[in-house]
């Protein structure tokens, strides 16, 4: 038996704020397995981003237990178990690419010959070979987004959290990065915990989706896929993807009842 | 170069307007001369005198502009470049002052922001002293400050540079303290899911995020040395500087001394400006953070 690389179990977290508690996390208990690419989709303010902050250390829950690689979120942390890609890129702009994927690396200590060799590396892995002397603002929008994948790559997490990293870019390119991140998933064997809104990139990249609704963010279903780990843009056309879609629209749509 | 055309014409414009206000300001004393000796005078005649006064009410551009280059151009070519009678000598002696007080002050403004930044006492106690400080007129401070530091045994550039230091301060705290928190919550989370220290979120997020900030407030900051170095040439009786020769010209009603004066301040504070500017540009741009 394989122990979970994260392990959320009866996780709640409420925020108290100025207009009142916020229950952004209620009784949520899952867990993910080493390799798995697991989606977390439902409407805003359901708790994504908060489930995925709290496996970062960023926030604390306040009731439930969570682990990480087998160790307190903040443990893990100090372990660099994990990279985080947010939204937006936040590369630096005095940056080039190269030295922005670096800005882990300095501040974890590697040294200089080591961070040429890991920048040339995962560079590589994101299919951005010779941009690295590049600033940002040459960079197109899923370059650079695909830079600040590399930067979380650097420095050899295995699990990799991506927070709508798509989200800002349009339909086209967001299918692109969407076979590229399952190439280099494929390569790297890391483990993903992956923010979406969108049901078809949720279906297309996972092996585990997570359907989830709000007030309070709850986890209302888990759906394993039954899809095979090589996976041509074009499966998204096959019977198996659209019911598997299907399910995730109906767990959408239950855990919206009560709201309208 | 598009902009050549605007400027020129706002500069032509204010000079029109110059010497128009000139004759009107000036056309009473011509007349009261005129009337005093018994004499008739023409309305050219009347527009010719306004312009060549010896103490003009406000003295002619071009009154200003002979005076400006025999108190600088015409004195260097004679080799008394830092006579007392040029107004290099006497910018030299402010503009020493300036750029005492705006390192001085500058430095502390950087220092207090950092501090407010990092430090929530700080960020809960400076600020509100920061600001009453520049609440008090400087007027008032400006003696205060050369009276205590002369019983001491300190005068000339150091009590000029302190009346400088404490204007062009506070420009540099509340722009720096803009720039050092300008990063966003990802960026600062980014960070943290590093383990980064606070020196390197500072050195490595903080600090070069607030550059832009900082040029910025750099060019308030000198504008506001420069006036601190006059203002503290006010009120000790001082010789040297452009402050004595405004506190000197208005002593003995010289107006054209006064406003060449206050022309070699504004001529001064646009250079030290424009250099800052320039060197904002250089940096921003080398930095891929040019606007
Ligand atoms: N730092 C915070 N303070 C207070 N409330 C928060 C905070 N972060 C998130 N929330 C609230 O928690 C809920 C879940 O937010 P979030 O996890 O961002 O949702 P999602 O990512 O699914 O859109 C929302 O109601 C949001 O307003
Ligand atoms: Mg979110």
């Amino acid at each position: 038996m394989q122990t979970p690389i994260v392990k959320a179990d009866h996780l709640d977290l409420v925020f108290q704020t100025n207009d009142g508690p916020v229950h952004a996390l209620s009784d949520v208990s899952l867990e993910v397995m080493k390799g798995d690419f697991v989606s977390f989709i439902g409407p805003s303010g359901c708790g994504k981003t908060t489930f995925l902050r709290c496996v970062a250390a960023l926030e604390h829950p306040t009731g439930g237990s969570l682990t990480v690689n087998g160790m307190t979120p903040d443990n893990a942390r100090q372990e660099r178990s994990y990279g985080y890609v947010f939204q937006a890129a936040g590369l630096y702009p005095w940056r080039t690419i190269a030295r922005n994927i670096k800005l882990p690396l300095e501040i974890m200590g590697f040294s200089k010959a080591e961070q040429d060799k890991r920048v040339e590396r995962v560079l590589d892995l994101v299919d951005l070979k010779g941009f690295g002397k590049k600033y940002p603002w040459q960079l197109s929008g899923g370059m650079q987004q695909r830079a600040s994948i590399a930067r979380a790559l650097a420095f050899d997490a295995d699990i990799l959290l991506m927070d709508e990293p798509f989200g800002a870019l349009d339909e086209i390119v967001r299918d692109h990065l969407n076979e590229q991140l399952l190439a280099l998933w494929a390569r790297t064997h890391k483990t993903c915990l992956f923010v979406t809104h969108s049901i078809p990139e949720a279906v297309y990249l996972s092996t585990k989706i997570v359907v989830m609704s709000p007030r309070p963010g709850r986890i209302t279903d888990v759906i394993e896929s039954p899809l095979p780990k090589e996976r041509p843009l074009d499966i998204r056309d096959t019977p198996e993807f659209l019911e598997v879609a299907h399910r995730v629209r109906e767990g959408l749509r239950a855990g919206h009842a009560y709201d309208d | 170069m598009r902009s050549v055309l605007p400027i020129l014409t706002v500069v032509m414009a204010i000079v029109a307007l110059w010497y128009g206000a000139a004759v009107m300001l000036n056309r009473q004393w011509t007349l009261d001369q005129a009337a005093r000796a018994g004499q008739e005078l023409t309305l050219t005649q009347v527009v010719a005198d306004t312009m060549v006064q010896d103490r003009p009410k406000l003295p002619a551009p071009h009154q200003v502009g002979a005076e400006l280059w025999k108190t600088t151009g015409d004195m260097v070519l004679q080799g008394r470049a830092f006579s007392k009678r040029s107004l290099i000598y006497h910018g030299w002696i402010t503009l020493s002052a300036t750029l005492l007080g705006f390192a001085i002050g500058t430095g502390a403004g950087i220092l207090l922001a950092i501090g407010i930044v990092h430090n929530r006492a700080m960020d809960m106690s400076v600020m509100p002293w920061a600001i009453a400080s520049q609440t008090i007129p400087i007027l008032a401070i400006a003696p205060m400050i050369i009276v205590v530091l002369n019983s001491v045994g300190i005068s000339g550039l150091i009590p000029k540079a302190i009346i400088s230091a404490y204007l062009s301060f506070f420009p540099v705290v509340v722009g720096m303290v803009a720039g050092l928190r300008s990063p966003d919550r990802m960026q600062l989370d980014l960070l943290k899911t590093y383990s980064a220290s606070r020196s390197q979120v500072f050195w490595k997020l903080r600090w070069p995020s607030s550059m832009p900030y900082l040029f910025t407030s750099l060019k308030v900051g000198m504008a506001a040395s420069l006036v601190g170095a006059i203002v503290g040439e006010l009120p000790t009786g001082a010789v040297r500087g452009l402050g004595a020769r405004l506190l000197a010209g208005s002593y003995y009603g010289q107006t054209v001394q006064i406003w060449s004066a206050l022309f070699a301040a504004a001529i001064l504070a646009a250079s030290l400006v424009g250099i800052i500017g320039l060197i904002q540009r250089v940096t921003l741009k080398r930095m891929g953070m040019a606007r």
